[in-house]
């Protein structure tokens, strides 16, 4: 096995033609799933793998999936290929690079729950990338691997690209099943749950584009070889993307538990012009601004391992480097400019919240702010918390409240009158 | 059925039949997507002829037009340079690239330039952030990236597509 188990294409140059995927296994796991394990047993290897969705919530997957009720069809899945969080740029690396391995993925999953269709939802500006993979689904087409009755088992899947349009609320998977209906991409009141009422109200898997590439090697080498990587509670690999002011910016796929030091100063080779380390976020603009000390540093980057020693939860693992020249209310003026534009309107503590975080830390950052505006700045953001419809107007809320309780003086200094 | 559907007869059947039968609803963005193609904005009869082939009403159908936000209403420079300068961008120096950009072009966010081509905005994260600065550019029905960019790059590409589209010009009066 080469170096990679995801960015497979480090490795072998022409994974992305067919030939090339078939050539280093590809459907091998699909092709032994289809003709000798039943979708219960594919399910059961997944979920013993411990692997857990890489979209940011960290939910098991194989667990997920036996929540799909067997007595309601059809069933559909639908990719997560809207990629929109600030700092989060893997799985259009996948997806451009070693796509096969992700179509199979996806099969596989659609195979385990039983769907006959598959949707990819792509953000509507992977145009080029959705044009790539309806050419790909093509190849797969003509090669007899995806259709009626595949390889000859009684297996049928059909699989389609959607663009979204610009909206990062689609992310959301409830929002993004409202998109593919051809509606206004609002996030619907839960339960029920997609894996119950989902896609045109019928049973729905909804999985990242990195979950699902990790789906061909576990079904291959299987659970037990995958649990020989990450830790006991975040098993395998995960790829982080690295952003901000980092010298080697971009994805490194990593055994979940490499710690924060040596993602930033053995991979990303330190910070820009060798400066002192700020602060680092982890999911996004979605993130706790969480100070970089040495405790920080030492934190294995895995689910429980944030959470426990870092209260901040791993996320998409988009991790953005914060260097001591960063204003952290400059950027939290950016991180609610950018909730502020993308919440949905659907509910009224978000649209407002946003907006009047937006106001706030924008007058603050400006100069034109009063010193009493930075607490008024965190009181809005406490306001909102616990009262959203969706996950979204938390996360506005997270950079603002940790900003304003770490990073106080760099609010003030804007407001001395 | 109605013109849109007349001139894209076998492009629109195959966007139909990815959805089922009876949720034809589905296929309003796909077709928004194919009615913005040509002018670079959905023009108004759009709406009806969608809501005519998606059995919905036209109401639905703006309300999708009008929620997300790469779908325009109004024309615009041909070729829209969407420049990322949400956070990991701005912190590899984004937003000095588009006020330099701007500059160069003479033109400031959100204005077309002189030769009616190419209108700057500033757009959030494109999930190319570990090459900043970057834009995107979108025109004749088309979304391309540009990355690591740099001023002096940029208006190397810029002048490229001006030069194609004067040739394109002459083409047509030869
Ligand atoms: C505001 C918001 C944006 C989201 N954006 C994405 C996204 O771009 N890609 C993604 O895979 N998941 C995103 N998610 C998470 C999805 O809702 C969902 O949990 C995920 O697709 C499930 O797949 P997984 O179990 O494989 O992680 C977002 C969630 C929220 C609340
Ligand atoms: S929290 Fe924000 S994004 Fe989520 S439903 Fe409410 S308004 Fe929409
Ligand atoms: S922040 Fe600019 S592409 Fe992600």
């Amino acid at each position: 096995m080469g170096n990679y188990i995801l960015l497979r294409h480090r490795d072998v140059a022409d994974i992305d033609q067919l030939d090339g995927y078939r050539k280093a296994d590809g459907f091998a796991a699909f092709e032994k799933a289809i003709k000798t394990m039943t979708p219960a047993e594919v399910t059961l290897e997944v979920k013993n793998s411990g692997l857990r969705g890489r979209g940011g919530a960290g939910f098991p997957t194989g667990v997920k999936w036996g929540f799909l009720p067997n007595n309601i069809w059809p069933h559909y899945v639908v990719a997560n290929a809207d990629e929109s969080e600030p700092g989060t740029f893997k799985d259009r690396e996948i997806m451009e690079s070693n796509p096969f391995q992700f179509l199979e993925g996806l099969m596989l999953a659609s195979y385990a729950v039983q769907a006959n269709t598959a949707y990819i939802y792509l953000r509507g500006e992977f145009w080029q990338l959705a044009n790539h993979l309806n050419q790909k689904i093509k190849d797969l087409e003509n090669a007899g691997l995806l259709g009626e009755k595949i390889k000859g088992s009684n297996y049928s899947l059909k699989i389609y690209t959607h663009l979204g349009a610009g909206a990062y609320i689609c992310g959301e998977e409830t929002a993004l099943l409202e998109s593919i209906e051809g509606k206004m991409g609002q996030p619907r009141l839960r339960p029920p749950f997609p894996a119950v009422e989902g896609l045109y109200a019928k049973p729905t898997l909804v999985n990242n584009v990195e979950t699902l590439t990790n789906l061909p090697p576990i079904l291959q080498h299987g659970a037990d070889w995958y649990r020989t990587l990450g830790t006991e509670q975040s098993p395998g690999v995960k790829v982080f993307c690295l952003s901000g002011c980092i010298k080697n910016p971009g994805n490194y796929e990593l055994p979940l538990g490499t710690t924060y030091r040596d993602l930033i100063y053995n991979y990303g080779g330190g910070i820009v012009e060798d400066r002192a380390i700020k602060a680092v976020m982890s999911a996004g603009a979605s993130s706790d601004i969480v100070v970089a000390n040495d405790h920080t540093l030492d934190t294995p980057l895995a689910y429980e391992t944030c959470l426990e020693r870092l209260n901040s939860p791993l996320g998409s693992a988009s991790v953005i480097i914060l260097d001591e020249t960063v204003d952290m209310a400059w950027l939290v003026s950016k991180t609610v400019n950018f909730f502020k534009h993308e919440s949905c309107g659907k509910c009224t503590p978000c649209r407002d919240g946003t907006f009047w975080m937006n106001n706030i830390a924008g007058r603050i950052v400006k100069g034109s702010g009063k010193p009493e505006d930075v607490d008024l700045l965190k009181d809005v953001a406490l306001q909102m918390q616990g009262k959203c419809l969706c996950a979204l107007g938390e996360f506005s809320t997270m950079a603002v409240v940790s900003a304003v309780d770490r990073f106080r003086p760099d609010f003030e200094k804007h407001v001395r009158s | 059925m109605n013109e849109l559907y007349q001139k894209h007869e076998t492009e629109i059947n195959e966007i139909l039949s990815r959805y089922p039968e009876n949720f034809k609803r589905s296929a309003i963005m796909p077709l928004l997507f194919l009615a913005q193609r040509e002018k670079g904005f959905v023009p108004q009869e759009a709406l009806a002829q969608i809501a005519d082939i998606t059995g919905v009403s036209e109401t639905d159908v703006a309300s999708v037009l009008g929620f997300y936000s790469l779908f325009q209403e109004t024309p615009g420079g041909r070729y829209r340079i969407q420049v990322c300068t949400d956070l990991p961008c701005a912190l590899r120096g984004s937003e000095t690239y588009l006020k330099n950009l701007c500059e160069a072009l003479g033109v400031k966010t959100g204005e077309i330039t002189e030769d009616g081509l190419f209108s700057v905005e500033a757009v959030k994260c494109l999930a190319a952030c570990h090459r900043a600065p970057m834009f995107q550019l979108q025109g004749d029905g088309e979304i391309k990236y540009y990355e690591n960019q740099s001023v002096e790059l940029t208006m190397q590409i810029i002048e490229g597509i001006r030069a194609s589209v004067a040739s394109e010009k002459e083409g047509k009066h030869g």
